[in-house]
């Protein structure tokens, strides 16, 4: 095995499956793709041209800074402009548009915001500068979840004081259930995050798959794995049959990552949560508890409640909800480019419309 | 934040008492937390997210994997040379 990539991308392969979906497929089928790695890998190899076109695809809500609500952002902008402060973040979430200014827009006004790769960077700039107070911008889905446990626990244990997370955690399955509750839902089958599960294992997805009657192919991030995820699903839904199957093996279990699982429970617990451009949704996120409520940066810097402004033409909510593509935006490549975005999904390096803008000729 | 691709873990080492590691992409070394893979190995990739090691990849299942669709290619290639009975429609693939 020499680095698990090439050998996921052999396109004699990707034909095959290609061809073997092409075979099987008798009936229109609207396919939701969870994760924004797999968006990109889809639109970057030109799987979504390459299916028959009975099948669509719609891109899912899995960009963890794209869901990330404004407040989260103007909070973070709030605290980052204090002078006592060190506000560390992902680079990802620097551009990001708040309310009125972007977390860079804050440091060219003086304040003193730093890129960090882990949230491990973090807690060391915190020990480093122990007259200065340190955040962290905590947000992701599952798989950053347990990095972002560690960090607190691992301050706690030190007695760090000047160390705290802005939290936005979001839980995938949650918003699973939440589109195929809504009244304009078209997903029929849903290749799901193979990292998310990764971390959580199956068991969620199973009472997904028979509440809803809906399959579900838990799938790699290769541009092969999704072919072969996509392929899993089409048999299913041609034969009425609605299980969860694992096509990552290699990285999935069963049960997912149990170390990681019980530092994430032990530290944070589950509540209601808001996502950018769709709402709010119950028990899609995660709080810290009680006990590392001192590491809670919105409770430390009292910057709870504030009222916030979304660019009016943006369509994001509705593109995270699968009910509209990037391309069908009149703002899109016109108003709303990555150098100037108007919504987080032209941003990241996991939005949807960042990555029609970068591989998609329109 | 969501890095995709696996990496390789070079080295093993501690720091302020976690387990940490030196992980490969091609070229390009990250320092990983390997608290939640602690069986990991030398050698063995991992999938990494925001600096935290998550999974150890499982060799065999990849292995797997990569067999049954070499074994699909040659099926489909014995068809085309027509060196096999043709598949009836409704006979799904191995």
């Amino acid at each position: 095995m020499s680095r698990y990539l090439d050998e996921f991308r052999d396109p004699a392969v990707a034909r095959l499956m290609l061809d073997e979906i092409t075979r099987l497929v008798t009936r229109p089928w609207v396919i939701m793709e969870v994760c924004g790695g797999q968006t990109h890998a889809i639109v970057r190899s030109g799987i979504d041209q390459l299916l028959p076109p009975h099948i669509s695809l719609v891109h899912g809500p899995g960009c963890p800074v794209c869901v990330t609500p404004l407040e989260i952002i103007d909070q973070a902008i709030a605290i980052a402009k204090m002078p006592e402060v060190i506000f560390t973040s992902f680079g990802d979430m620097l551009r990001v548009p708040g309310s009125e200014r972007d977390l860079l827009t804050a440091r060219s006004e003086g304040g003193d915001v730093r890129i960090v790769y882990s949230p491990l960077d973090a807690l060391q700039i915190a020990r480093d500068n122990p007259s200065r107070q340190v955040v962290f911008l905590a947000i992701g889905f599952e798989t950053t979840a347990p990095g972002n446990a560690m960090v607190v626990a691992q301050a706690a244990s030190e007695g760090l004081r000047n160390f705290s997370i802005l939290v936005c955690h979001v839980l995938v399955p949650p918003a699973m259930r939440a589109l195929l509750d809504s009244p304009g839902n078209r997903v029929q089958g849903y290749l799901a995050a193979g990292h998310v599960c990764t971390v959580m294992g199956l068991a969620e997805y199973e009472a997904i798959a028979a509440g809803y009657r809906v399959p579900i192919v838990v799938t790699g991030l290769e541009s092969n794995d999704i072919l072969e995820g996509l392929l899993l699903l089409i048999r299913q839904l041609e034969s009425g049959r609605h299980e969860v199957e694992n096509q990552y093996a290699r990285s999935v279990r069963p049960g997912g990552n149990p170390a990681a699982r019980a530092m994430v429970d032990r530290v944070f617990m589950v509540k209601d949560q808001k996502w950018r451009g769709i709402g709010l949704m119950p028990a899609s996120g995660l709080a810290l508890r009680e006990e590392f409520a001192a590491f809670d940066a919105a409770q430390r810097f009292a910057v709870a409640a504030m009222e916030t402004h979304e660019a009016a033409e943006c369509i994001s909510g509705l593109v995270l909800q699968g009910l509209q593509r990037p391309d069908q935006c009149p703002a899109f490549g016109e108003s709303c480019r990555p150098e100037h975005p108007l919504g987080a999904t032209m941003v990241s390096s996991e939005g949807a419309c960042a990555a029609y803008y970068r591989y998609k000729k329109l | 934040m969501c890095l995709a691709i696996p990496g390789k873990l070079i080295a093993i080492y501690q720091n302020a008492g976690l387990k940490m590691g030196q992980v490969d992409y091609d070229g390009t070394v990250s320092q990983v937390c390997l608290e939640y893979v602690p069986e990991i190995e030398i050698g063995q990739y991992t999938v990494v997210h925001a600096g935290f090691a998550l999974s150890i990849l499982d060799e065999e299942e990849a292995v797997k994997t990569l067999e049954l669709w070499q074994e699909l290619l040659a099926k489909a290639d014995q068809l085309r040379d027509g060196s096999e009975p043709a598949r009836r429609d409704d006979e799904p693939l191995p």
